[in-house]
């Protein structure tokens, strides 16, 4: 990871991508990771595994899986938007499940921060396999938005 | 009774046994007649964010979603367990790299849905680190 202190939390997510995931343990676990970056919208990845089976007798991947992923994006959405390099803390999160997610596919995910406030970053995030026009699950999420850091004490070295 | 709240232990153990997910996170419970605790002891893996040492959220949730369902596959005669409608999580206190304990308790049990309430703690059971609101589908599909 590069901590060239002239760039700002996004351009160093965006040169990045994997650092945003790496310092996450249980991220590793379900192997996601986040695809591309944009102020206030992420996108991500979350393949199949034999592991993260939830219905053994479909094949078909825990909720709970998409519930890691998709707090993790909202996560990145949220500290994204910040001048400064600033964690971000889940406050809650709501997760709607339309339809399961198909056995073997990995899963497409995009969140979206919509209003930040001094205090609150406001997010949405989707869970799918081909568009948002077909989705496995919904999520709204608050983050509170902690105070500014240096760039370079976000990730143990 | 007794015969039929002993049988449905051993569905949902069997269910937490077989389910690779739930085996993944390393969780287990335990069932006293209607009553269960589970539990999700602490590992490396399950940190969120390493430079505090926290639970990851995302953990923490699937934890509490499964106790939740794992209650109201205990508390009904359904074949499968019961499937996810939605749920709403409230992260209360940062989760500390120690075990995490959780119970679930019904608040509604309709005929087509449940409505299910679960709270997560590690030192002490009134301060909770998570709490979780969920719905199931109670219908074998």
């Amino acid at each position: 990871m590069t901590s060239d202190p002239t760039l700002s939390p996004l351009q160093l997510m965006q040169q990045n991508l994997d650092f945003i995931t790496a310092a996450i343990p249980w991220g590793r676990q379900m192997g996601f990771r986040v695809t591309k970056v944009e102020r206030g919208h992420v996108w991500g990845h979350q393949p199949y595994k034999d592991k993260l089976i939830g219905d053994p007798k479909t094949g078909v991947i825990h909720g709970g899986v998409i519930t890691a992923f998709l707090d993790n994006l909202c996560g990145a959405a949220a500290g994204s938007t910040p001048d400064d390099a600033r964690f971000v803390a889940t406050l809650d999160l709501r997760i709607d499940y339309m339809r399961p997610a198909e056995p073997q596919r990995d899963i497409l995910g995009e969140a979206e921060c919509y209003h930040v406030t001094r205090s609150i970053a406001f997010c949405r995030a989707w869970a799918y396999h081909e568009s948002r026009d077909k989705l496995i699950a919904s999520a709204s999420a608050a983050f509170a938005i902690n105070k500014a850091r240096p760039l370079n004490t976000m990730v143990k070295s | 009774m007794t015969e039929e709240t002993l049988l449905r232990a051993e569905h949902v153990n069997a269910y937490i046994d077989r389910t690779p997910f739930a085996q993944l996170m390393g969780m287990r419970c335990e069932i006293k007649g209607d009553e269960m605790t589970t539990v999700l002891p602490f590992q490396r893996k399950l940190i969120g964010n390493e430079l505090i040492g926290a639970l990851h959220g995302g953990a923490m949730g699937a934890f509490l979603e499964i106790t939740a369902q794992a209650q109201v596959y205990l508390m009904t005669d359904l074949k499968t367990p019961p499937r996810t409608i939605n749920i709403t999580i409230d992260y209360l206190r940062q989760g500390r790299a120690q075990d995490l304990y959780a119970r679930a308790y019904i608040t509604k049990m309709g005929r087509r849905m449940a409505s299910v309430r679960a709270e997560a703690w590690q030192e002490s059971r009134d301060k909770p680190v998570t709490a979780l609101m969920a719905h199931f589908l109670v219908i074998d599909s």
